[in-house]
């Protein structure tokens, strides 16, 4: 899309300056607040990054602009607000590997695309290999990644400390460090303004955004979807596709459909900000957590997801104590630094760790499920899910990705997913 | 941190337990059951968000498994009970 | 009194002027007094400067006297290391050094306040708006832009302090020893339940400290310090001081901080509070006004103005301005007045305060203009006068000079933890504050956290709760009697968050530390963001070191304006733990070094830490030897070493790990027939079987070797990662499945102790070590068990073993393994007997080709995937795992099947993982066919050998295919899983 046919206000930094002088009162408006009309050809539940990226790549790729993003809460205010910001792609199965890698080269043209800095910056992941079970798998990963042209290197614990100046190695470490796996084009960006991003290009191409609207059921004519019951009253609709993080069995359950989903609370928390440090993501392999640091100057970090199913949108505190301990371990000059502000998203885990993004046994509705936290497939599942809803087919990417690979029992198992039967 | 009555042992810190989702018994007899209905009941979960009745074990207690009853809104425990007589 | 403490009064206060202790603030010595704050240190000092802001590097000034504090953030230096120290909290300490953050070069000349000029940019949204280029992306500005992100700096060395945790129970948690906290404690205590009190101040009393109100003929200091001398003689009342209530979480349990424990060599502990009924007493916080400038070195709450004249006997100014939309802050004006310190005027915007209020201040001289506003603070280092301005006649200015503007828009009641327990607050316009609104946790809010400002609400709210929770808790509770107090004057609050007076130039700030104004919440609004979260996203207003503590307030009521509704409608956002920030090696305590990860150890362990072996993380919290290196050996050499050996003299290892479970009862067998995938029924005692064990899902869980000891009795040992696991899913189906099922499962692990001889030497080994039983495979076939005599002591001696070759695992009880271990050695060393380590058997399960759950079961592969179609009896009605496996067999279609691969290059060992491609694929993005799940250099085959999973690989056997590993991309030759005795004579003959 070229710069003449932009149909919304163009940011750049002359905007800025004019609307500096003019004493910020030229500025448009980013979407608008519209009453939900009676019909639309497309709903979209949920108003996080996935739904409003299908909605964006609906009107832009397939020019299907009569679609309305229904969304509970404020637009964003889900997982999109939760998460860490962290965009990777560390797979080891086939349809795993051109997916997420698909999605980082999305992200990389984000913020030209929709015109809105979503500071998507490269900074590096480094995983730390505690352990030779580690350093098998990260073996693995990193030869499957390669071969399909990812970069990814292995390098020895003097790299590592070249490469992180902040990082000394512990003379006696609890876990023997190995070496790390580094993925150099690993990426953070800012998460509120993907959202923003989407629905600020969705909204100017007419999809209509509406937030403070729950959907409460959906409605079917025998095996065809025909349309949404909300909290504002009911919404007719051609097909209707899910992308609610977190709440995928509460909608999927509307629609009389069971997934393959557990919810687990995914923690994360944020020091307070200090001068930059660290400019790599760091993966501490053996004990199963990440830190880095944000462009705002606080250490994120973050562990496992807490061990048991809850919609409560918050987490127990012995998972920050443990992965606490565990930087200290491999940072002790932190010991000092404070913890601000913790919190958790909820993830819908799927059996075997990948997306679903497919076609349900109800006509007309779909799914977009992330599978274990969905930050980094954004682009590329909303993409892929507009696909879905426009042409009632699978993308030759997603293919694998359907839940048909559970009744074939061809999962695309993507770490260990532990809950069981 | 919840507080989980353990049956046996009184009540206890949540992190003494492990969770395994939702008691769904075993068919009786899975080869009565279709591929769709087997598929059902291996993968797909009801995963409420609400009331829901799970097995708990209490690894690091009594090594029991008992269930729990717990509002997966506001971790509320409204019931726990040994599994078996 | 030190000369440079010209802001000291001679006499009151809380601190110990017959101490001085010496500190610097950016270089410069300055002295205080035991019972200063870093902050009060610095106002007595006539300090006024202590900080640049984080956007625009304005010059910034103490602002609160407390928690709320967003200004007041120096770095920590000499034997300390540590950033955003808050000035307002920090006790004094000899020989502290502190300096200001994020200025550069210096606090008085800082490069960034630049940005101040051109705040027109940087206003809301700016980043989001450039640097999208061309030219250049995020990964050209960013990193430029980030050097400007952050307030402290990150401490470079490791400053060891001792931090632990405890736990503790009580019948009631009181959080905050003001006057509400107090009189609930005294209740409570009084009812003979168990009390915990914790408050952050040095000595109890809270906003007390600084009152002039009387209770019961005493000041409110002496009334508090009778009323926490009546606790401590309690014995069933704790009462912690320097302590945060920080978090609060599931079913009551709150976190605590504690500072400097008293009696202890404790630096800070983490208490983990289980409580039964909580009374939340933790006060109000007042909010500024905000006007032009508002942020200038100078202006500060009324309430700070008199927390530093009460407790550190400071003048924070020498001539005041007070401006104030409640009545509140005539009392801190007389309290002031009546100290010495000069104040020119109350202005208030109200057009009619109480007239009898007015009176007595304008008796003190003060001069009170009603329905007037502040409107612009002037002065840059400092405030040098304020502009005041009628609300009839806005445009008439007038200044009057002044060096300090103490503001109040009112007292927020500190509903953080009440908000962490799931609680919303809810607006209430009386009072133009969010109070608490239903707590979802046995908690109640009392005096001024519910929103009663009063002492004399406080002090009979705090009586109630306390009185009302023992009540309901079953205590005998004390008869009322309040503590007395004289009447304040009700607020009368009217709700104004900024100055109604706009003023031509200036920034009026609602956050101070993030530099957001209000011109930027009303320029989000116009931008579409409506929801205050997004707003706060947008601006990043209350996402500072402060949490919005000081902000939030006026943030919500700004929008409220610019969206033209109630504060109500427009809502707080979430209020996150913790409620002050916690230090990092707080929350970690004692869980540092070796406790970070605990480590389990066999009763071998330190006999082969000491014999020189290379150890590694083996899962479920083992370390175990990877190999056993002999001068000068690599560990190539050193595994080739070990592996050849087990093949042909003898080897010795450590098995201990192995899960071990015993099994009794009458419905053993059925059990063992229900969660194998083959028979059972007809294993006779002293045999054992080998079993695959899999997951409903039909996929591999462990494979497990079990020996029938008695009729109805079994030992079974499991793969030691997979063991817990294996252990759970055992017992769950024991006692959640087949409740009826007579079968105890007891783990056995530790008990036993389980060494593993093996190779062609190994039977003399065990003939050398005392044993005299036959071991020849007639009497001892391969998978039987036998009680027998080793090296004296009693032995449960198997044939089995992970090899392939003739082996004996002996398990003896674990207090006589090491004498086992010892004696085993003994009479093997003229045989040869070689220490292996973990790699030594990796190599040899992949020279026999025998499946493991963790390498080739990988989800995906089932048995017959796996070659293991053998070990899977479907004609058994049902197991766990059955009704799977008949589905794959239905569905069909390609599957993966592990194989064996012999690369071209005997020398080329492909790294594990290395994907399968077919040969002469394309180099980009070619078709993936499988992987390399294990490969090494076998030394008994002499080359490089491999397993792999390759799709549909059995039907490819004697066909070439390529590893695609990084850098190399080589032929192999694709096999049957098993490179060492096909046919499995050496481990059964």
């Amino acid at each position: 899309m070229g710069v003449e046919e932009l149909p919304v206000q163009r940011f750049s930094f002359l905007s800025l300056l004019r609307n500096a002088l003019r004493y910020r009162k030229g500025w448009q408006r980013m979407w608008r607040n519209p009453e939900p009309k009676r019909r639309y050809d497309v709903v979209i539940i949920g108003g996080g990054g996935h739904g409003l990226g299908a909605a964006y790549y609906l009107a832009k790729e397939h020019g299907v602009r009569n679609v309305a993003v229904l969304e509970r809460g404020w637009l964003g205010g889900g997982n999109t607000a939760r998460n860490t910001m962290t965009i990777r792609s560390n797979y080891v199965r086939p349809p795993s590997v051109p997916f997420h890698e698909g999605s980082m080269a999305l992200y990389r043209e984000l913020s030209r695309e929709l015109n809105y800095n979503l500071m998507v910056g490269r900074r590096g992941m480094i995983a730390f290999l505690q352990g030779t079970a580690a350093a098998r798998t990260a073996a693995r990963m990193a030869n499957t990644m390669h071969v399909y042209g990812a970069n990814y290197e292995l390098i020895d614990v003097e790299e590592i400390a070249r490469r992180v100046p902040a990082f000394r190695p512990p003379a006696r470490p609890r876990l023997p460090l190995l070496g790390g796996v580094c993925q150099p084009d690993a990426m953070m960006a800012r998460h509120d303004a993907m959202a923003w991003g989407f629905a600020r290009m969705a909204d100017s191409m007419g999809v209509d955004i509406i937030q403070n609207c729950e959907v409460t059921g959906i409605r079917r004519d025998g095996n065809r979807v025909t349309g949404v019951e909300t909290g504002r009253g009911r919404i007719d609709a051609g097909k209707v596709g899910m992308a609610v993080a977190g709440h995928g069995s509460v909608v999927a359950e509307m629609a009389g459909i069971r997934l393959p989903i557990e919810v687990q609370p995914l923690q994360a928390w944020v020091s307070e900000p200090v001068k930059p440090f660290l400019d790599q993501i760091l993966v501490f392999s053996g004990y199963g957590c990440y830190m880095m640091q944000s462009d705002k100057g606080e250490l994120v970090i973050g562990g496992p997801t807490d061990p048991y199913p809850s919609y409560a949108q918050r987490g127990t505190f012995p998972i920050v104590e443990q992965v606490t301990a565990a930087v200290l371990e491999m940072f002790p000059a932190l010991a000092r630094m404070k913890l601000l502000r913790h919190w958790a998203g909820v993830l819908d885990i799927v059996y075997d760790g990948s997306p679903i993004i497919s076609r349900t046994p109800l006509d007309g509705f779909s799914v977009d499920v992330a599978g274990a936290g969905g930050f980094k497939t954004t682009p590329m599942a909303a993409r892929m899910h507009a696909w879905l809803i426009a042409n009632d087919e699978p993308h030759e990417l997603i293919r694998d990705f359907g839940l048909d690979r559970f009744e074939r029992g061809r999962l695309v198992f993507e770490g260990g997913v532990s809950f069981n039967r | 941190m919840m507080l989980i009555p353990c049956p046996f042992c009184g009540p206890r810190n949540e992190d003494e337990f492990s969770c395994w989702s939702e008691a769904i018994p075993r068919p009786a007899d899975p080869s009565s059951l279709s591929d769709a209905q087997w598929v059902d009941f291996v993968y797909n979960h009801r995963n409420p968000k609400g009331p829901v009745r799970e097995q708990w074990w209490h690894a690091r207690g009594c090594r029991r498994w008992i269930l729990v009853e717990r509002d997966t809104r506001t971790h509320d425990v409204l019931s726990a009970s040994a599994a078996a007589p | 009194m030190s000369d440079a403490q010209t802001r000291r009064l001679p006499a009151g206060g809380e601190i110990d002027r017959s101490r001085r202790l010496r500190f610097r603030f950016n270089r410069v010595e300055l002295e205080g007094h035991p019972g200063d704050t870093l902050a009060s240190a610095l106002l007595a000092n006539g300090v006024r400067m202590v900080g640049r802001s984080f956007k625009y590097h304005r010059p910034r000034g103490i602002v609160t006297a407390g928690a709320e504090e967003p200004n007041a953030i120096v770095q920590l230096g000499g034997d300390e290391d540590e950033p955003n120290a808050r000035a307002t909290t920090l006790e004094l300490r000899e020989g502290m050094q502190a300096r200001s953050v994020n200025c550069w070069p210096g606090l008085r000349f800082d490069l960034g306040a630049l940005n101040d000029r051109l705040s027109g940019l940087f206003a809301a949204g700016f980043y989001y708006k450039t640097f999208i280029g061309p030219p250049g992306d995020w990964n050209l500005y960013g990193p430029l832009l980030r050097r400007m992100a952050g307030l402290g700096t990150a401490p470079e060395r490791r400053v060891e302090r001792s931090c632990e945790k405890r736990f503790h129970h009580c019948d009631v948690l009181v959080a905050g020893a003001g006057p509400t906290g107090l009189s609930a404690a005294l209740a409570a205590a009084r009812s003979g339940a168990r009390v915990l009190v914790v408050d952050d101040g040095p000595v109890p009393g809270g906003m007390l400290r600084e009152s002039t109100v009387e209770i019961d003929g005493m000041s409110g200091r002496e009334w508090a310090r009778e009323a926490a001398a009546e606790l401590d003689a309690s014995p069933r009342v704790t009462r912690l001081e320097r302590s945060s209530v920080v978090g609060c979480y599931d079913h009551n349990l709150f976190n605590v901080v504690e500072r400097s424990p008293p009696l202890s060599f404790v630096d800070e502990r983490l208490w983990k509070v289980r409580a039964r009924r909580v009374v939340l007493a933790t006060g109000a916080s007042e909010r500024p006004l905000v006007f032009a400038d508002n942020d200038r070195p100078g202006v500060m709450t009324a309430s700070a103005a008199l927390a530093y004249l009460g407790r550190y006997a400071v003048r924070p100014g020498a001539q005041a301005v007070a401006v104030t939309n409640n009545s509140s802050t005539y009392s801190v004006v007389r309290a002031l007045a009546d100290a010495g310190l000069e104040v020119a005027a109350l202005v208030d915007l109200r057009p009619q305060p109480p007239p009898a209020l007015a009176g007595e201040i304008e008796s003190r001289g003060v001069e009170v203009l009603t329905g007037s506003a502040v409107v612009r603070a002037l002065g840059t280092r400092e405030v040098r006068a304020a502009e005041v301005a009628s609300l009839a006649r806005p445009r008439e200015r007038r200044r009057i000079a002044c060096d300090l503007v103490l503001c109040s828009g009112g007292w927020d009641p500190r509903v953080h933890l009440h908000s962490q327990s799931g609680a919303r607050p809810r607006y209430q316009p009386r009072l133009a504050c969010f109070v608490p609104g239903e707590s979802p946790l046995p908690q109640r809010s009392a005096g001024a956290a519910s929103g009663a400002f009063a002492l004399r609400d406080c002090l009979r709210e705090g009586w109630e709760a306390g009185v009302e929770t023992c009540r309901d808790l079953g205590f005998s509770v004390p008869a009322a009697e309040t503590p007395r107090c004289s009447e304040e004057a009700p607020l009368e609050i009217e709700a104004h968050w900024e100055s109604p007076a706009p003023a031509a130039r200036g920034k009026a700030f609602v956050d101070l530390q993030n530099d957001v104004t209000s011109e930027d919440l009303r320029q989000s609004v116009l931008e579409g963001f409506r929801s205050v979260e997004h707003v706060k996203r947008y601006t990043t207003a209350g996402m500072g070191t402060d949490q919005g503590k000081l902000g939030n307030a006026n943030v919500i009521g700004v929008l409220s304006r610019a969206l033209s509704c109630d504060p109500g409608e427009v809502g707080t956002t979430t209020y996150r733990p913790p409620y002050v920030p916690v230090s990092f090696d707080t929350i970690a305590g004692r869980e540092r070094g070796e406790l970070v990860l605990p480590a389990r150890r066999t009763a071998l362990t330190d006999w082969i830490e000491n014999a020189g072996a290379v150890m590694f993380e083996a899962g479920a919290g083992y370390r175990r030897p990877l190999y056993f290196p002999k001068s000068g050996e690599d560990m190539a050499a050193a595994v080739a070493r070990e592996a050849l050996a087990c093949r042909t003299s003898a080897g010795i290892y450590d098995g201990s790990p192995l899960g071990k479970f015993e099994l009794r009862g009458p419905g053993a067998v059925t059990f063992l027939e229900r969660v194998h995938a083959n028979r059972w029924d007809d294993l006779a005692v002293g045999r054992g079987r080998f079993g695959w064990m899999l997951r409903e899902d039909g996929r591999l869980l462990d494979d497990a070797v079990t020996f029938r000891l008695g009729e109805e009795r079994y030992l079974m040992f499991v793969g030691s990662g997979a063991a817990l696991h294996v252990e759970a899913h055992l017992e769950r189906l024991l006692q959640l499945e087949w409740p009826g099922l007579p079968v105890f499962l007891t783990v056995v692990t530790s008990q036993w102790t389980n060494i593993c001889v093996c190779g062609p030497r190994a039977r003399e080994v065990l003939g050398s070590a005392g044993v005299e039983d036959d071991l020849d495979t007639p009497a001892l076939p391969f998978l039987t068990m036998r009680e027998m005599q080793v090296a004296g002591v009693p032995a449960l001696v198997a044939r089995a073993g992970y090899t392939g070759e003739l082996s004996f695992e002996v398990n003896v009880r674990a207090r006589d393994g090491l004498a086992v271990w010892k004696a085993l050695l003994r009479a093997g060393e003229p045989l040869g007997l070689t220490l292996v380590g973990s790699e030594a058997s990796m190599v040899m399960r992949c020279e026999k080709g025998f499946v493991s759950a963790g390498f080739e079961g990988d989800g995906i592969v089932n048995p017959f995937d796996a070659g293991y179609g053998w070990a899977v009896d479907m004609s058994k009605e049902d197991f766990i795992g059955r009704r799977s496996l008949a589905r794959d067999a239905r569905v069909g279609g390609i599957r993966p099947k592990v194989v064996g691969l012999l690369p071209e290059d005997a020398t080329f060992v492909p790294p594990d993982g290395t994907p399968l491609v077919e040969c002469g694929a394309p180099l980009d993005s070619p078709p993936v066919i499988g992987y390399v799940s294990q490969a090494c250099h076998s030394p008994n085959v002499g080359r490089a050998i491999a397993l792999a999973v390759h799709d549909d690989g059995r039907r490819r056997i004697g066909e070439r295919i390529e590893v695609a590993a990084i850098g190399r991309r080589a032929a192999a030759l694709v096999t049957r899983p098993c490179f060492v005795d096909a046919a499995g004579t050496r481990m059964r003959d």
